[in-house]
């Protein structure tokens, strides 16, 4: 059995022998049942350094959202030196490292597409390096290219005319979460020496094409580990032994990341469940009276710090589908561990307290993993800052973790993943409204007239008649069900084959387990579109050329978000419909499909390319984000919205149900002790009904409409809002989607 | 409106008894109540059947110790755990003023509730000129402490924003003119009437 000295005071035993992270938090975390008078405020050195970032921020914002760019030097883990906040202040830096050799400057990142990332420069005012695009298109290929010379005409039609949309051809998947605790409890050499074990046992000599393909990628992980030596020591740490105390355990926690970030440019780049595993070293600081609360305090804020730093290189249309340069570094505390015990610790508090100690941001993604269970007070801390910062999310433990055990992460906005243990392959959406609507019209794009699907037979008849349309619907969603799973597996080969995550795949199984992530757009419209067939009649206005392009409904109907089962069910159906659907077909290396509703802002653009519904949304309107239900659909307050969302169920859905809701702070209660504890009876009844995720967001209309029109006030340069999935600070949206977020009026009443 | 059956409300409310915690239940307020009491006398009953928490906010008004009132109230008093009386002037002369009708039968309501030791939360709207007086508040003030039942006492400010209904429905509003009081007045209220001693409601 291994034995490091850094270990001292730790139980446990198998995770001595093999790498078991959760072996080892479950033998030494101490649960918190206690309230938040313990947290300390910042340090001075936090204001100084958050006082600088906050000056660079506000630059990056007044250049138009880009501060600096790399133009030269394609990003690897050795490519650039060390880089600070400040020159001035870098001794303050508890948690050092930075993607490039500046703060807030962008590396270039050419692997997934050489365009994508030219183009990502040309359109901030850069010209990048003209031999770097020599040698990504005569001398090295790229993901890009690889997904386009294999495509067939019928994937860049649907691609093109966007009934599957938002593919990761250009850029990198994302959505891996390395366990990058392991770099702290183990130390690199021992990683290394895990790994070369795995490649020395890897296949029994016969080389078939999975064999041959492990044994190159477990050497690409095990190189990457060496380089993540490299990148420390250039930072002055020699990262080969486990960590030593707190500080280096956050320090080598966020190396690990450091080296996702610096090789890979994902919309989503998780950092994953670290409150407990740290807490366990700052507890050790603490009781031998290494560190103070307040020394503790200001590693974590450090910490989070660099995680509001993370930064990609993006062109123009990628911001339009995630508005507001959102990166996913998504960080999650609590959950209930399998013996039954809270795994809120006192870090879990501290994580979430810095909200207050640097104010409400975007990043990390903060999320709760909750569950009716969590320790009182705790529930109400995190209570208290969603009525404070609007600035985090909750996703629901008692879902998650039979599926996922408790050590799960989060990988994107609300997709669960083993940690260290599962990898993802993120998929993108179908938009099933446009589907619905290639049904009537026999596979013609209502917008473009390309024959995009199949050509079936149009609907005819003046008046929809509900059979016929869920006959249609059936075999034309089978068609995009399987062009949707065959496109994914063709990128997904091509990403493993040209941009592979060496870094984070490193801090992972090499018997990993992979699940394959597809997605709805359109869901709520598509549900309220067929009630409307069902229980009122749909008149089709079609033009000259007969294409459905319009509809009128007589009479009323059930909506999908009034908790009414007539509308509800239709939409457990279509849910199940599509996941079945997808089933049906292989996928790249015997990954598990699954599928989730989650739009993320990308809602706007989406419904931009849809024609109108029967449910009374007209051409190009947005559609509704996620799982939500439709605009002006709730007639019966929140909890009544809450009911519809809390019948989808989870199991049909493994990549996540995402929910937005904001609540005018009236609604909730006449005190702040109001507002916190029925929020709290809100999130125990939403979650114990089985629902998976829901944003909170609590403030008025106004408060949105005001910031809209003057950016400029001081009180709303950090004005942070949960939008479907992540949180983006309001004033970084585009005015099309601040629109859209007013629209979305906020519940008066619960 | 739709109408609806006991039991069609009553599983409506049931919906969101996830959301309820240990303390939340069914409050059923008006207009008045009391003026349904057949229908209300059923609800309740099916929901203390179902375990639900039963809240009856009320203007007293309609009580009265005739029969077959003062039956079916005692019926429903054992349904019923708690009641939000709303007792808007000690006076009655002020009272008829301000709402039409004298308030001994309100004041009646209350001592009776305290006879039988059935928990009360008593909200007093102020409403400046016309119950916002230090001599009416000192003899409320009074007369609650008297009762010994009381959880929760509470002085709801007068607000305005209801005045659109009646212009909507074009009926002069009897409160023209009226401004919500001043915050001085509505600490003077609290004072006067001990408000900040009624802490029952913490325990319940």
């Amino acid at each position: 059995m291994n034995n490091f000295k850094q270990w001292d005071g730790f139980k446990g035993r198998i995770w001595k022998e093999e790498v078991n992270t959760r072996d080892f938090i479950q033998h030494n975390y101490a649960p918190y049942e206690g309230n938040q008078d313990f947290l300390e405020g910042p340090t001075e050195a936090t204001e100084k350094l958050w006082s600088a970032l906050s000056k660079l921020q506000k630059e990056e914002r007044a250049k138009g959202g880009v501060l600096d760019m790399d133009t030269e030097i394609v990003s690897s883990l050795t490519s650039h030196g060390p880089g600070y906040i400040s020159e001035e202040l870098k001794d303050l830096e508890k948690v050092v490292g930075l993607q490039t050799d500046k703060p807030l400057k962008r590396a270039f990142m050419p692997y997934g597409g050489i365009k994508m990332a030219e183009d990502s420069c040309t359109s901030n005012g850069y010209t990048p390096a003209p031999e770097l695009h020599k040698i990504f298109t005569e001398y090295h290929k790229t993901h890009n290219q690889g997904v386009f010379d294999a495509y067939t005409p019928e994937m860049k039609k649907a691609r093109h005319n966007k009934i599957i949309t938002g593919l990761p051809d250009t850029y990198g998947r994302g959505r891996i979460v390395g366990d990058y605790r392991r770099v702290a409890l183990y130390g690199i050499d021992f990683l290394m020496e895990k790994k070369k074990e795995d490649y020395d046992n890897c296949g029994c000599g016969i080389m078939t094409d999975e064999i041959i393909r492990q044994r190159e990628e477990i050497t690409m992980q095990y190189r990457a580990l060496a380089d993540m030596k490299k990148m420390a020591q250039s930072y002055g740490y020699d990262i080969s032994k486990p960590a030593e105390n707190a500080k280096e355990a956050v320090q080598w926690l966020y190396f690990g990341y450091l080296a996702a970030i610096k090789t890979q440019n994902g919309a989503a780049m998780s950092v994953g469940r670290v409150g407990t595993f740290l807490d366990i070293y700052i507890q050790r600081d603490l009781e031998n009276g290494m560190l103070t609360e307040k020394e503790a305090q200001e590693l974590v804020d450090h910490f989070i710090m660099k995680l509001r730093m993370v930064k990609f290189a993006r062109v123009p249309s990628y911001n339009q589908l995630f508005s507001g340069d959102p990166v996913w570094a998504t960080v999650e505390v609590a959950g209930m561990g399998q013996d039954g015990r809270s795994m809120v610790t006192k870090t879990d508090y501290r994580i979430l307290h810095t909200l207050e100690n640097m104010g409400p941001a975007p990043e990390p993604n903060l999320t709760v993993l909750y569950s009716s269970r969590l320790p009182e007070n705790f529930k109400k801390y995190a209570a208290y800052i969603s009525v404070e910062t609007s600035s985090i999310q909750y996703e629901n433990d008692d879902v998650m973790r039979p599926v996922w055990g408790d050590d799960y992460s989060i990988c994107c906005c609300v997709s669960a993943t083993q940690t260290g243990k599962e990898m993802q392959f993120f998929g993108a959406r179908a938009n099933l409204a446009k589907c619905l609507l290639y049904a009537v019209n026999g596979g013609l794009d209502e917008k473009s007239r390309v024959q995009v699907g199949p050509e079936y037979k149009p609907i005819t008849s003046e008046y929809l008649e509900y059979d016929e349309l869920i006959r249609k619907y059936e075999i034309m969603m089978d068609w995009l069900a399987g062009l949707y799973v065959n496109t994914l597996n063709l990128i997904q080969y091509m990403h493993d084959k040209y941009y592979y995550e060496a870094a984070e795949m490193a801090l992972i199984d090499t018997d990993v387990r992979r699940t394959f992530a597809t997605g709805i757009a359109g869901f709520s419209h598509v549900v309220d579109s067929l009630s409307a067939v069902k229980y009122a009649k749909v008149k089709v206005i079609r033009d000259e050329e007969g294409v459905a392009v319009d509809f009128e409904t007589e009479g009323d109907f059930p909506r999908y978000g009034n908790d009414d089962d007539r509308a509800d069910d239709i939409a457990v159906w279509l849910l199940h419909t599509f996941l079945e659907k997808l089933k049906k077909y292989p996928t790249y290396r015997n990954s598990e499909p699954t599928t989730s509703i989650l739009t993320i802002t990308s809602n706007v653009v989406y419904g931009k390319a849809t024609g109108a519904l029967p449910d009374g949304r007209k051409a190009g309107e947005s559609l509704s984000p996620g799982a939500n239900p439709s605009y002006g659909a709730e007639k019966n307050g929140l909890l009544a919205s809450l009911n519809s969302v809390a019948k989808l169920p989870y199991e049909w859905a493994l990549d996540g149900i995402s929910n937005t809701q904001t609540i005018n702070p009236g609604a909730i209660g006449h005190s702040e002790e109001e507002r916190i504890n029925n929020l709290v009876h809100i999130l125990d009844g939403y979650f114990d009904q089985g629902a998976h995720h829901l944003n909170v967001n609590v403030f008025g209309i106004e408060k949105l409409v005001d910031a809209m029109e003057h950016p400029e006030k001081e009180e709303y340069a950090n004005f942070t809002i949960r939008v479907s999935g992540y949180a983006v600070k309001f004033i970084d949206l585009t005015r099309e989607q601040q629109l859209d977020v007013i629209a979305r009026s906020a519940h008066e009443r619960i | 409106m739709d109408m609806m059956s006991a039991d069609e409300l009553l599983g409506q409310a049931l919906r969101y008894k996830a959301y309820w915690g240990d303390k939340g239940g069914i409050t059923v307020s008006g207009g008045e109540p009391l003026l349904q009491m057949d229908f209300l006398l059923e609800l309740f009953t099916k929901a203390k059947e179902n375990g639900v928490h039963t809240v009856l906010d009320t203007s007293g008004n309609p009580f009265s110790r005739h029969e077959p009132f003062f039956h079916k109230f005692n019926r429903l008093m054992e349904v019923t755990d708690l009641l939000l009386l709303d007792i808007k002037e000690i006076d009655s002369k002020k009272h008829k003023i301000l709402t039409g009708c004298s308030n001994e039968n309100i004041l009646d309501m209350a001592g009776y509730l305290a006879e039988i030791r059935k928990p009360v939360w008593i909200r007093h709207v102020l409403v400046p000129e016309r119950n916002d007086y230090d001599e009416d508040l000192i003899r409320l003030d009074a007369f609650v402490k008297s009762l010994g039942n009381v959880q929760r006492f509470e002085v709801l400010p007068y607000h305005t924003l209801g005045i659109f209904k009646w212009q909507d429905m074009r009926i002069p509003y009897p409160l023209q003119g009226i401004e919500p009081p001043t915050k001085e007045r509505v600490e003077n209220a609290n004072r006067l009437l001990h408000t900040s001693e009624y802490t029952g409601y913490q325990n319940a």
